[in-house]
């Protein structure tokens, strides 16, 4: 890479030449060259005209340019139009040793400049002299193959053994336990209060856990109406979604267990999504999807809206829910993070029953919709 | 390989300690710590064997208090002196329930005294003493830390000064050593596990409805959209650290004598786990003069950026009656506060901390994307530059590399509002990746066009106002001895997940590389170039080695440096000549990082017999 950074100043270089040649023939002295600590620091070219120079039949050899410093030269605003370096000859140049460092050529115009007959094709590179540059001696990259394992000859493998397989263990993410509970809450509404769970936790690697989720809710003096519980394995399917799959056992009403398919992540704009598919041992297909947000306010004041919409293909009467869309529930919570494990919450949520469900909740004397306030805590660890 | 083959008894010792160890101090009796408060800031030793006593005890900082580990009874351990071509002994002493290593950062040792257990050595054992025996073939400024099991984050560290066998270029009337590092009363495996669960958990600047961040709604929606956080700076914060100054909270007064007129050399260590610093000292110019231990042709800067596990010698010519030294963290949630002091008690003022930065379309990868608002401004001027007629018919361009094209300090941070569409581009188009990077939900990102960010001061600093240091200012003060070009080059990706915690190298965890060394034949140069396929800034360090830093320097002159921050979605390039046998650790200098995986073994041939 530097060859070709070094043309430039080379070039430069070289105009700088005949007054410091013809001075040192003067002297009487071997036309060899020694430019050995020239300083050409803070050279101003401003406006320099090279126009029309001839220089066909230079002949640079065995010119030495080592320690030469062009340190903060400025060659602003150089002219080089219509130079012809045709037939120059760089042969035998020896430029070791230079130092390019901090030359600043902003500002330089190089227009007209014409490079389309330089014939470079009789430069004799030949005998220029790197200085201690060893440019061949190439060494071939590695041939060997099979795990590290030099330390070995030196300690034993045995010795060696055991500490290889903790750094392994050690440096590459060890197994994690998560408990959550998303929402634990009180619900103040028509009829009789409730409370609800909504809980998950994981254990496992990167990409490989194993999942349990359960919730529920229930009404005060009434005893709990709807709860299950889930146990998932969960396969990480791209950078912010996993796979899971598993069974659904109804903890309450009819009995009912599902196999489950589903995803959960983490959407565009930051939704965290959960969204399954449940198959029960009496052939019903259903499916529940849901969203919330994180919306700081603060960096510990939190508002999530949150939505759950539950679908089924077919009617299930025994259970009280049509085909279709079944229910939507839509919240908004307002939390605090005491720290990010323990946030206390207020919010309110509206649940709606549509279709062939709303039908049957009407037919069993129930509302179709209803709004309850809450009260709750997010917890995890 | 046979001189290489020492009699494991000759490096091994065990139970060194006697009966006439009790007129020790605790520490090194190996006594229980447990309720003993460990000392702040380190003495010295030196000379031709140097005993290092691991212990633990109760660190208490600014009123908080936790676990630590403490080598020699102190947080940090002891500095350890040594003089350019001297035979040493470095005998450490493990008095913990679990195995401890000392890895001596920096230094150029056989591979099996490199202290990293499962690559260099076993690990030191419960009750163990392990000598590291060695010349000492360097000078400079280096630390040494713990390689075993996070210990490195609670204390397990300390300094390295090397002084010249000759004269040393830099001559200053004093001579003190700057340690940085963190206090948390947490566990490490606390911040590990808070870490995997929760992303941000440490960061309370977030964006919110309430910030006063330079963002517009089209901004916050794209970084949404995108699962991303523009102020993922630091995962580590200031919300649970004290940032440490030679193990003194800021407002324990750390104090550096100095008399008016004396030139003051600083030796700045990173010895953090987690932590970039920004360092200045108000109203005082700095001149850099070294460089993670290797002289450097001076330049005087105002500010300059440090990385997790690099070292900067300055110089100073304090005029004051006293001078703040400002070690803020890079994502500025807070600071290590030092003093230099004309007399004991002086103080100069403390400044606040500066508002947080963001990140920028730079280090989404985007560098040189949009060009709309580009500053050239300290990049070097062009205004004048009139390339219109140049005719460059015939001319060859085959063997011209553009890679050291300063774009560094371009500044595209503060033109992110409305200029940054998105739509369009896909942040994480795994089609430009390599076929050895493995694709999976350990890359959330891929930098669309990861331009070489050598020049860039790093993180919040392009637009302060005053000189900072980049990498390109960097010259190395004495020829490097190996002039060959590169015979090779070869890509590493950085790669990761923040959402999952997950790093890496070339999409490949550890465990999934742990059989597949990188390998070079000995003496082989190599240019390596680093691409930074995520939004965190990497400082990556291989162990063993210099490297030279490809940052525009003459290629004779190219900085040596053992530890790299490559800039988020940019790269970086280094030549390395391989000639230190054996296996090395290469990683990322992140604890928590290299911890998730960005950890690989580098294998280095032994020479030929005969060569």
């Amino acid at each position: 890479m530097n060859r070709a950074v070094s043309m430039l100043p080379l070039v430069l270089a070289v105009l700088a030449l005949p007054a410091a040649a013809s001075a040192q023939e003067a002297d009487g002295e071997e036309p060899v060259m020694d430019h050995g600590s020239m300083d050409h620091g803070e050279m101003d070219h401003p406006t320099m005209d090279h126009g029309s120079m001839d220089h066909s039949t230079m002949d640079h050899g065995a010119m030495d340019h080592s320690t030469m410093d062009h340190g903060e030269m400025d060659h602003s605003t150089m002219n080089h139009g219509e130079m012809d370096h045709s037939t120059m000859d760089h042969g035998s140049m020896d430029h070791s040793t230079m130092n390019h460092g901090e030359m600043d050529h902003s500002t330089m115009d190089h227009g007209e400049m014409d490079h389309s007959t330089m014939n470079h094709g009789e430069m004799d590179h030949s005998t220029m002299d790197h200085g201690a540059m060893p440019m061949g001696g190439t060494v071939a990259p590695s041939t060997a193959t099979g795990p590290a394992n030099a330390a070995d000859a030196i300690w034993g493998t045995d010795a060696m053994a055991a500490s290889r397989t903790a750094l392994v263990h050690e440096t590459s993410g060890m197994p994690v336990l998560w408990l959550q509970a998303d929402r634990l809450e009180y619900q103040a509404k028509d009829g009789p209060d409730g409370y609800l769970w909504d809980v998950q936790g994981y254990y496992g690697g990167d990409l490989d856990k194993f999942w349990i989720k359960s919730e529920g809710e229930g009404a005060f003096g009434e005893g709990v109406e709807d709860a299950e519980i889930q146990a998932l394995y969960s396969r990480a399917i791209g950078p912010w979604f996993d796979l899971q799959a598993g069974v659904r056992q109804d903890l309450t009403g009819p009995s009912r267990t599902h196999a489950v398919i589903g995803v959960q992540g983490v959407a565009p704009f930051m939704f965290e999504v959960d969204a399954a598919a449940f198959l029960s041992n009496k052939g019903d297909l259903t499916a529940k999807v849901e969203a919330e947000l994180d919306q700081r306010v603060t960096q510990r004041v939190i508002l999530q809206p949150r939505a759950e919409v539950s679908l089924s293909a077919q009617d299930i009467p025994e259970l009280s829910v049509g085909a279709g869309i079944d229910a939507i529930e839509a919240g908004l919570r307002l939390r605090y993070h005491f720290t990010r494990e323990f946030a206390p919450y207020i919010g309110v949520e509206q649940h709606w029953k549509l279709g062939k469900s709303a039908d049957y909740a009407r037919a069993d004397g129930e509302a179709t919709s209803s709004t309850a306030f809450v009260a709750g805590l997010r917890l995890w660890y | 390989m046979s001189d290489l083959l020492v009699s494991r008894r000759q490096l091994l010792e065990v139970g060194a300690l006697g009966a006439g160890a009790l007129a020790l101090p605790a520490w090194a009796r190996g006594a229980d710590m447990h309720g003993a408060h460990i000392r702040k800031g380190f003495d010295e030793v030196s000379g031709h064997r140097i005993d290092l006593t691991v212990g633990e005890g109760i660190q208490m900082v600014q009123g908080r208090q936790g676990h630590a580990f403490a080598v020699n009874g102190s947080v940090p351990g002891p500095l350890v002196r040594l003089k350019e071509g001297q035979h040493v002994q470095l005998a450490v002493t493990n008095t913990l329930a679990e195995d401890t290593s000392i890895h001596w950062h920096g230094l150029l040792v056989p591979f099996q005294y490199d202290g990293v257990p499962g690559v260099s050595f076993p690990g030191i054992a419960p009750g163990q003493t392990f000598v590291a025996d060695f010349t000492v073939r360097q000078s400079g400024t280096y630390w040494w830390h713990s390689h075993s099991n996070l210990q490195e984050q609670a204390g397990h560290y300390g300094p390295i000064v090397v002084e010249p066998a000759g004269p040393d270029p830099v001559q200053a009337d004093r001579d003190y050593v700057l340690l940085l590092s963190e206090f948390t009363p947490l566990h490490p495996h606390t911040i590990m596990d808070k870490l995997k669960k929760g992303e941000g958990y440490f960061n309370y600047q977030q964006t919110s409805w309430t910030d006063d961040y330079p963002l517009d709604g089209a901004d916050r929606r794209m970084w949404a959209r995108m699962r991303m956080m523009a102020t993922d700076i630091l995962d580590v914060t200031g919300s649970t650290y004290t940032y440490l100054a030679n193990g003194h909270g800021p407002e324990e007064g750390l104090e550096y004598a100095f008399n008016k007129g004396e030139r003051v050399r600083l030796r700045v260590i990173n010895g953090s786990a987690m932590s970039f610093f920004n360092i200045r000292i108000p109203g005082v110019k700095m001149w850099v003069v070294a460089a993670d231990g290797q002289n450097v042709r001076p330049v005087e800067v105002d500010e300059f950026q440090i990385g997790t596990a690099e070292t900067y010698d300055i110089v100073v010519e304090p005029t004051g009656e006293a001078h703040t030294i400002v070690a803020e963290a890079m994502d500025r949630s807070g600071m290590a506060v030092a003093t230099l002091a004309s007399r004991p008690g002086a103080r100069a003022e403390v400044p606040a901390l500066r508002d947080p930065p963001l990140l920028t379309m730079a280090d989404m990868g985007m560098g040189g994307m949009d060009h709309g608002g580009m500053d050239h401004g300290s990049g070097g001027d062009m205004s004048g530059m009139d390339h219109g007629e140049m005719d460059h018919g015939s001319m060859n361009h085959g063997s011209m590399n553009h890679g050291s094209m300063d774009h560094g300090s371009m500044d595209m941070g503060a033109t992110a509002g409305g200029a940054m569409d998105m739509s369009g581009h896909s942040m994480r188009d795994t089609s430009l990746l390599p076929d050895d990077v493995k694709v999976g939900p350990g890359i959330d990102m891929v930098a669309m066009n990861p331009v070489d960010r050598m020049g860039d001061p790093g993180i919040g600093l392009s637009d302060v106002g005053h000189r900072v240091l980049n990498y390109r200012d960097l010259v190395a003060l004495k020829m490097n001895p190996d002039h060959r070009a590169p015979s090779r080059e070869m890509e590493i990706h950085l790669t990761g997940n923040m959402e999952r915690y997950m790093w890496s190298f070339d999409g490949k965890k550890f465990s999934a590389v742990s059989d597949e060394p990188i390998r070079f034949g000995f003496n082989e140069r190599v240019r390596v170039k680093l691409v930074n396929d995520t939004m965190m800034a990497h400082p990556i360090h291989l162990h063993g080695h210099f490297f030279e830093l490809v940052n525009g320097a003459n290629a004779m002159y190219q900085p040596l440096k053992h530890t790299v921050i490559v800039q988020p979605g940019g790269s970086a390039r280094f030549d390395l000549t391989a000639n230190e046998p054996g296996d090395w650790a290469f990683h990322c200098h992140l604890l928590y990082h290299m911890h998730s995986g960005m950890f690989q073994i580098v294998s280095v041939d032994f020479p030929e017999n005969g060569e």
